[in-house]
Formats: C-alpha cells, sequence, structure tokens
C-alpha cells in the first residue's frame, strides 16, 4: 500500500487553519539567508551496478577477454579518454563531462568485502567496517552532530522515496521520506492527526517513548507543511524524462530551487542485479540514470544551483570481472563512485582505471575506502569533521 | 474503572503475547497474575510446526538451467517466502498459544537468518519455535546445525586449512557471550572447531571428517582436539552467556533499558536452571519489578506486534493477505528478512516521519477503508477531508480487503465498561486528557475504537 493510495486529492483548502508559532520555526526566512546553502544529492543504484559496464575499460584487453558476450565493443563505447569511457546508454552524460561537471572515482570498497546485498548495503549506508553491526546511517549521525549547518528538523535531509533509509537514521535525528509533498501534508492533516497535535498535553513530549512519538508526529506535522508550502513556490521550467527515477530528480530540484532548507536529499535507483542477460537490463537502467541525471544537472545550471549542488552516485558493490555462463555478472567487490557538480576541484577521470590483472578471487581489490569518499563529503562540503560521524578519522580526496 | 489485577494481567499479555482482547477478558478479570502466567504457559504447551512450504528447491540447478526453468525456480522461490511468511502471520494472529509464538519472534531476532531456500527458513523457524520456551543448549545446538544458519553464516565454506570465521564470530558477538568477552583468537580456534559441519543436499546435517580440522585448539581457555559441540559447551558454561541473553530478553519483554540488578536476577536464574527458558521467562512474569510503572506500556510495538495485536483485537481476515507483506515493508520489518545477521534494532528505530505516519493511519485502512470519523472540533476544511474520505472509503476498501468482525468486537465488550474504561483497555499507557476528552466525545464504540487505534499510544506495549 502506498500512501498515495491512502488518500487522493482532498477538497481541503490549504493554509486556512492557524499553527502554533512554535511549530513553524522557519516562517519567513529571508531569500538571502538560503542562497549559498549547499546540497548533497545522494543516488542509490540498488543491486550493485556492474560498474565496468558503466565506466568502461575499452583500452584493457583482459576486460575484453573476460566479457567475450557482454562487453560493450569498442566502437560503441563514448571514449572519455584512451582507457575509460561511458556505457552508450549513458550519451547524455557526455556533455556534461565535457563541462566539467562530473568525476569518476575507480575502485572504490571497503576491506573484506561483503557480497551479499544486504549486508554490504548495510555497510555502505551505515559507513561501517565489514565485521560492524552499526544501527544508524552516515547521514543520520551527521544531523544528530548538530553540526552548525544543519537544522534541527527532520527536513535536513529529505528521502524522495515512500520509506526512509537507514542512511537517514540517527539515533536522536532522523531524516524525512516524502514521495509527493502534497500527498505527506494531506496525510498529516487528518483531522483527527491534527487533533492529537494540537491537543496534546505538553508533558507528554518528556514522556520517553509516547514523548518520542509525538515529538516526530508534530515535526512531521510541521515538515509537511514546511515542504509543501516552500516546495509549492517554484515551477520547474526544465524537461525532464518522464520515468520515475526522473520524476524524483524534478522533486529534487522543486526542493533546491525553492529553497527548502535541506542539506541532503537520497535518491534510489534499484535493477542492477544483472546476473541474466545484462546487457539489455543494464542498458535500460543506465539510460533512465543517465537521462534523468543530464536532466538534473542542466536545470540546475540554469537556475543557477549547480554551484551549491553535488550529486554523488554509488552501488553497494560492483560485479566480477569474468561474466558468468548467462550473459551476465555475478555479485563482486570495488566499484566506481560517479560525482557531479559545478564546483568539482578535480573534473574527469579521478584516478587510474581498475586493475583487472591483480585481482582477488576474480574481483577487483579496491584503492579507495568509501568512507574516504564519505569523508571529503562530510569535511568540505557539509562542514563537520569526519571522524564525528565515521568515528574514526579518514583523510579523505581532493575531488572537491 | 478497570479493576486493578485487570491492568497488570494486560500489560502480561501485552508483552508475553501480542495484548489482551475483550474476548479473553471476562474470564481472566479475577484470575491472579500467578494464575494467569501459568494460563499462558499451558496454552503454549504444544509447539505445533509451520509447513506450508512442502517442497525443498534445489537451488543447483539454478546453474545449469534454461531461462524459462530458471523463471519458474524463482517463481516458486518468491511464491514459497511469501506463503511461509504469511502462514506465521496469520499463525501469531489467530494461534492461542500466544507466548510461544512471541518468544519464537524472540529467537527469530536474535538468530537472525536471511536465506532464498524458504524450506530451510521455515525448518530453522520451527525450530526455533520447538524449542522457544525450552533449553537455551537445545536450541543453540539445533540452530548451529540447521542448513540455513550453516549457509547463511558460511560455515558450509569452512573447511580444515581454510577456516571460514564468519560463523564462529556471530556465535559469540551475536549468539552467546557478546563483545568484548573473547579474542580474535578465540575465534580462529573456535572456527577449527566447527570446520565440517555442514548439511547434504536433503538439508541433513553432517559432520565432513575430511574437512574437519582435528588438531588441538585453545578456546577460552581450555585446550583440546575441541568440535563444535565442546565450543558450545563451554561458551554456556560462561555465566557471561546467561547474562547476554538475560539482558536481551529484558530489553524484549520489561524495557528497552535494562536494569542492571535485575538482568543479574534473571542471570543467576537462567544459569542455575542450566539455561532452561521457561523458569527464567515464569521469574520475569512473576517479578514484582516487572509490573513498575515505568515498565507498563513505555515499549515500542514491532511491525509485526503492531500488525498482530490488531489482528488479534478486531479478528480480521484479508482476502488479498498480501497487503500484510506490503504493510511489513512499510513499517520496517518483513519477517525472514531481517537487515543482518545482527537483526533488527528495534525501539525508537522503527519510528520515523513515514513509518509513524503509516502506522497511524493503517488501523483505519484496515478498518474502515480510511476513514477516522472525528467528530471534535472539526472545522470547514476538516469536513472537506471527512467527506472526501467517505467518498474513497469504498475505493480502499475495495483494495485492501479485509474483513474486521464487528458484531465480535462489539460483543465481547462488557457492557458496564464506560468509553474511558474502554479506551483504557485498549492502550497501555495511561489515557492522556486529550484522548480522554475523544473517547467522551466519539459518537460509538466503533468510532471510538478506530480513534483509538490511531493513535501514538497505540504504537507502545
Amino acid at each position: 500500500m502506498k500512501r498515495r493510495d491512502f488518500i487522493k486529492n482532498s477538497a481541503l483548502a490549504s493554509g486556512a487553519f492557524l499553527i502554533p508559532a512554535f511549530l513553524k520555526p522557519l516562517e519567513g526566512i529571508a531569500h538571502e539567508q538560503i542562497s549559498g546553502y549547499k546540497n548533497l544529492v545522494i543516488i542509490q543504484l540498488s543491486g550493485g551496478n556492474d560498474g565496468l559496464n558503466t565506466i568502461v575499460p575499452f583500452g584493457n584487453d583482459i576486460y575484453y577477454q573476460k566479457r567475450s558476450s557482454i562487453a560493450i565493443s569498442q566502437t560503441d563505447v563514448i571514449k572519455l579518454n584512451d582507457m575509460q569511457g561511458l556505457n552508450p546508454n549513458l550519451s547524455a552524460l557526455k556533455e556534461i563531462y565535457d563541462q566539467g561537471w562530473m568525476s569518476i572515482i575507480n575502485s572504490v570498497g571497503y576491506p573484506n568485502p561483503d557480497r551479499s546485498h544486504f549486508r554490504s548495503m548495510d555497510i555502505w549506508q551505515t559507513a561501517s567496517d565489514s565485521n560492524q553491526f552499526l544501527t544508524t546511517g552516515w547521514i543520520g549521525r551527521y544531523l544528530d552532530s548538530n553540526c552548525q549547518a544543519c537544522n534541527k528538523n527532520p527536513y535536513a535531509a529529505i528521502e524522495v522515496d515512500d520509506t526512509l533509509s537507514l542512511a537517514m537514521k540517527g539515533a536522536g535525528m532522523k531524516g524525512i521520506a516524502v514521495q509527493d509533498p502534497n500527498k505527506l501534508y494531506q496525510t498529516t492533516r487528518e483531522p483527527f492527526f491534527k487533533n492529537l497535535v494540537h491537543e496534546h498535553d505538553n508533558e507528554l513530549l518528556n514522556e520517553g517513548n509516547l514523548g518520542y512519538l509525538y515529538k516526530t508526529m508534530i515535526e512531521t506535522y510541521s515538515s509537511a507543511d514546511y515542504i509543501q508550502k516552500t516546495s509549492k513556490t517554484y515551477t520547474i521550467n526544465a524537461e525532464y524524462p518522464a520515468t520515475p527515477f526522473g520524476n524524483q530528480l524534478k522533486t529534487v530540484s522543486k526542493f533546491i530551487n525553492s529553497g527548502l532548507q535541506t542539506r541532503v536529499y537520497y535518491v534510489s535507483l534499484s535493477g542492477f542485479d544483472t546476473h541474466v542477460g545484462q546487457q539489455n537490463q543494464q542498458g535500460r537502467q543506465l539510460k533512465i540514470y543517465g537521462d534523468a541525471v543530464a536532466a538534473f544537472i542542466k536545470d540546475l545550471k540554469q537556475t543557477g544551483k549547480l554551484d551549491d549542488t553535488l550529486v554523488m552516485t554509488f552501488s553497494e558493490f560492483g560485479r566480477r570481472v569474468e561474466q558468468n555462463a548467462s550473459n551476465g555478472t555475478d555479485h563482486g567487490t570495488a566499484n566506481n563512485v560517479l560525482a557531479f557538480g559545478g564546483k568539482l576541484k578535480k573534473v574527469g577521470i579521478f584516478n587510474d582505471a581498475p586493475n583487472l590483472t591483480l585481482l582477488d578471487n576474480g574481483d577487483l581489490k579496491y584503492q579507495i575506502d568509501f568512507r574516504d569518499v564519505y569523508a571529503t563529503l562530510l569535511d568540505k562540503w557539509l562542514d563537520v569533521n569526519n571522524k564525528i560521524i565515521l568515528n574514526k578519522n579518514f583523510n579523505g580526496l581532493d575531488f572537491i | 474503572m478497570l479493576m486493578d489485577n485487570l491492568k497488570l494481567i494486560k500489560h502480561l499479555y501485552a508483552r508475553a503475547g501480542f495484548g489482551l482482547c475483550f474476548s479473553d477478558k471476562r474470564s481472566e478479570e479475577h484470575h491472579s497474575v500467578k494464575k494467569e502466567v501459568k494460563e499462558l504457559f499451558k496454552a503454549s504447551e504444544a509447539a505445533e510446526p509451520l509447513s506450508v512450504v512442502q517442497d525443498n528447491i534445489d537451488y543447483m540447478k539454478l546453474a545449469t538451467a534454461d531461462m524459462q526453468a530458471k523463471k519458474q525456480i524463482i517463481q516458486q522461490q518468491r511464491q514459497q517466502e511469501k506463503d511461509l511468511n504469511l502462514a506465521w502471520m496469520n499463525r501469531m494472529s489467530i494461534t492461542n498459544a500466544q507466548l510461544r509464538e512471541k518468544m519464537t519472534l524472540f529467537w527469530h531476532n536474535h538468530f537472525a537468518c536471511r536465506i532464498n531456500n524458504a524450506f530451510y527458513a521455515q525448518q530453522l523457524n520451527n525450530i526455533q519455535r520447538n524449542y522457544a520456551l525450552g533449553n537455551f543448549r537445545d536450541l543453540l545446538l539445533a540452530v548451529s546445525k540447521s542448513p540455513a544458519m550453516l549457509q547463511f553464516l558460511n560455515n558450509q565454506q569452512n573447511h580444515k586449512g581454510h577456516p571460514n570465521e564468519n560463523f564462529a564470530r556471530e556465535l559469540m558477538e551475536l549468539f552467546t557471550i557478546g563483545r568484548g568477552n573473547y579474542t580474535e583468537q578465540d575465534i580462529k580456534e573456535s572456527a577449527r572447531a566447527f570446520t565440517g559441519w555442514g548439511f547434504d543436499k536433503d538439508g541433513v546435517f553432517k559432520v565432513r571428517p575430511f574437512q574437519h580440522d582435528n588438531g588441538q585448539k585453545t578456546f577460552l581457555g581450555k585446550t583440546g582436539n575441541l568440535d563444535g559441540e565442546d565450543i558450545i559447551n563451554r561458551l554456556l558454561e560462561q555465566k557471561q552467556t546467561a547474562v547476554f541473553i538475560s539482558n536481551k530478553l529484558y530489553k524484549y519483554l520489561v524495557n528497552e533499558v535494562p536494569d542492571p540488578a535485575h538482568v543479574h536476577e534473571m542471570a543467576e536464574v537462567f544459569y542455575k536452571a542450566n539455561y532452561e527458558i521457561k523458569p527464567l521467562l515464569e521469574y520475569v512474569f512473576t517479578a514484582d519489578w516487572f509490573y513498575d510503572d515505568k515498565n507498563i506500556g513505555n515499549m515500542i510495538k514491532s511491525p509485526i506486534n503492531f500488525l498482530v495485536g490488531l489482528n488479534r483485537q478486531f479478528y480480521i481476515t484479508y482476502q488479498r493477505p498480501e497487503v500484510l507483506l506490503e504493510f511489513q515493508r512499510a513499517l520496517g520489518q518483513v519477517l525472514f528478512n531481517p537487515p543482518n545477521v545482527a537483526g533488527w534494532p528495534g525501539g525508537k528505530n522503527w519510528i520515523d516521519s513515514s513509518s509513524l505516519m503509516y502506522r497511524l493511519k493503517i488501523p483505519s485502512i484496515v478498518l474502515d477503508g480510511g476513514l477516522i470519523d472525528f467528530a471534535g472540533k472539526a472545522g470547514p476544511e476538516d469536513e472537506a477531508y471527512l467527506a472526501t474520505m467517505r467518498n474513497r472509503q469504498t475505493a480502499v476498501s475495495t483494495k485492501v480487503q479485509a474483513q474486521p468482525d464487528w458484531d465480535k468486537f462489539l460483543q465481547t465488550i462488557p457492557k458496564n465498561l464506560s468509553k474511558t474504561d474502554i479506551a483504557q483497555f485498549m492502550l497501555e499507557p495511561a489515557l492522556s486528557a486529550a484522548l480522554q476528552n475523544a473517547a467522551a466525545q466519539s459518537a460509538d464504540i466503533k468510532t471510538l475504537a478506530i480513534e483509538l487505534v490511531s493513535t501514538p499510544e497505540y504504537q507502545l506495549c
């Protein structure tokens, strides 16, 4: 059951009722305060995207030897340098790349890699070691950290989805899942809920779990109002591909351009678990991804927000170097991470293409710990010391 | 006013089961807590296994099968996963053996396991059900020898000369003594002791002698040619195992914040009883502190607890039971799909903006096509909203296809109960002034009931 099925458009006149002042912390925020507000957009490719057929190492013969039936031919690859190039389904990103708005980080992973989707996704989302089980996500801990640039509201981090990922959950603070601001708004305006929000006893808020539930409810109520009212002030002019993923990025653009005080956005695209018949399946997903991201980046450029936005794409693991017998690939390890933005320090290909000779049991060896990528984002973009979030200090990289 | 001992019994059922229903009430209001605890165990004496998954799919075939056959295997697998999930949901929703199922759910989370083979998942679940109130050593041993766990924690790949430490590590970190009570060397040594533990293609446990390391090992100070059972025995000799399990159980049954003194009492009982689970539970359910006010109505229900409690209270039947899977997904707890071997973290982790809104909305969706008929101070826009919801009621009901038994629900409410009494019966936390008002203003009992289960208070047990 999706929330959108619960409630269709109601005849509710918007803004007709009064909200207590303490529920509206951000009313009347000046526009200047918002500009220069840096956003991080995280795109998760679920299922384990095959990085070798995404950023293709066409200059390496081993690639063609190991992937006799699913390699992307040299003539089809959109060449970026004399070693690596884009999968042709990512053609829309060529222009973005040429403009200097894209950076490719090769061979990102972690020690003792886990090949289970769930476990490896957990590791990426919680930024844990591979033998460590954390119950909070790295963005959640960023919200918890009480950093100066964070605000103390759930909408400091928004996931454009129906449910909230572990990455967005901290111990005290959690982000908010918003697939459609109007529908979230409508749900919270259920008259009975509204009454609970307005009539609750204030002492309740201090009472353990009940207090936590009421606080969450009130914050949701307030956030839904803020997100809906703010985002509807902006109309998107740019064209986006008519895919659900395209719509999600369009929603992010609406949020950013309307001046929502949100630091982190989270979006997922699934369908990358390509054990069988990979070329068509991955090709389809990459086209959805590339077209939408290109539209998003161009849109932000147009509206002057690209310099304040950084997009990072990751997947829970890459796939094995050698293809399997079903024209697909099985679960692997290290993978590339893609970054986009107007203020990248090192554009283009950040580091050497993956080494296809020195393998670990048929899998790529990681060269860069994914937490060094996170550390870079935390230190240089989200203005917080990465050690507080990642529990130990990572040096970070030089791409921003 | 509700009688005092009913408050205690209600608390007992909220924790040891999935909540007390009105239909349970008449016979029980005069019982002492002690007698009620006895009843709970009596109702859970038998362990009836789940048997909905009949075929053990041969996944080795996946490697060689053609596209069509592969598709079929995957389809069958999905069907089995769904059947198993719904069979257990149904069991919990209608069984009299509440305590056994509630404890099976505890072990399901303690020995968290996630595998594709639904036949093995069912088998592990039946092990957890069978020993749910039995002996922890028997349970631990049976789990350790189950194909599901052997596969999930890679013990099939644990061979002499090439030990795989995954099982050994989790055995200590999550199943018995917990972090900080063993060394990396203990893990290495014990992994060697479990070499050769595996299962054959029929899912029968096998110790493969040629893969087993017969060398000398030193584990937690004990040296010898130790095998897997020796390791498990050694772990159970450590009182820390009793402490670790008691602590976790306390957090499941009593309070998310453990009281070290109470946990210590529990561990003593458990250890002295040679890890018999029943005396431990009896001790908890009859302890004074179990009924302390601070331990009542303060725990956040797991999504399964929430859904099952709702089903039981309103005798709900689902024409399209898949909707229960959708609810599980939306609320973040899909049975047989824990996030990892550490299980669901629970507590406040269940609640974020979206999961809370789902929880507040699901009861009315299931009970009345999404309508919460609120009679309070409705403004004009509220009237408009309610009108829209009324228009959509049929459409929502058609989609969800859930049928509560309102007659049974309404008939089993004792006639002498006031609306406030009813509200206090259905909610574990004390009623706030706002809820007392809402209860007094509600149009009828049905409306009142829907309102009550759509509150933050209803999320607690």
